[in-house]
């Protein structure tokens, strides 16, 4: 049986190039892994949509479940899951989140 | 019991992923007083860890090797898990 959550789940990242399920909202992140995400995306000059899962417990135990993935924050590219603070991280560092995000025809107005 | 968690943590990693070298830190203290921390501590952790396993995964397949191994843990006190993973090699 489905979660009713995750039906939610797959129109928010269908309609959104790019969601970040965190702790708290872009401007008042509740949580230093969230807050790191928001920076670097911010940093790039992404436009996403933040989902604050605080709000909603069925949906910070949904998307868990949903993405196979233990933590919040976690990050979503046209549908894609990406990963967490750690992977998002690491991919910035590398120049690898760049180039996603450029093959998945995401604009970004810094670093490119 | 200070630190048990940390050596749950090692243990299962070690038995798990067979690695190469494995290094279970304990954040807590620098997390204490926000969201997620406890008064005991043993909330937040770091891992780095070299494993053959790693070898031709991505990021988030080792991740997930990493979460699988530590399941019990996740689901219950660990509220934050930092995850170094490369395969042997790798820099």
């Amino acid at each position: 049986m489905d979660n009713p959550v995750f039906e939610r789940i797959r129109k928010d990242i269908q309609e959104n190039d790019v969601v970040l399920y965190m702790k708290g909202t872009p401007v008042f992140p509740q949580c230093g892994f969230s807050a790191a995400v928001v920076g670097v995306l911010s940093h790039l000059g992404v436009k996403f949509r933040g989902i604050d899962v605080l709000q909603d417990p069925g949906l910070r135990q949904g998307i868990k479940e949903f993405s196979n993935w233990p933590t919040v924050p976690q990050l979503y590219v046209k549908g894609e899951f990406i990963g967490g603070c750690d992977i998002v991280r690491e991919m910035f560092e590398a120049g690898e989140l760049q180039q996603v995000l450029a093959d998945k025809g995401v604009p970004a107005t810094a670093g490119a | 019991m200070a630190g048990s968690l940390r050596q749950i943590i090692h243990d299962k990693l070690l038995a798990a992923l067979k690695p190469t070298q494995l290094l279970v830190i304990d954040e807590s203290a620098a997390h204490a007083g926000h969201a997620g921390a406890r008064p005991g501590g043993e909330t937040h952790f770091r891992v780095i860890v070299e494993a053959p396993a790693f070898a031709g995964q991505g990021r988030v397949a080792r991740q997930r090797l990493v979460h699988a191994a530590l399941a019990n843990e996740l689901a219950g006190g660990v509220h934050a898990l930092a995850i170094s993973a490369r395969a042997p090699g790798e820099t």
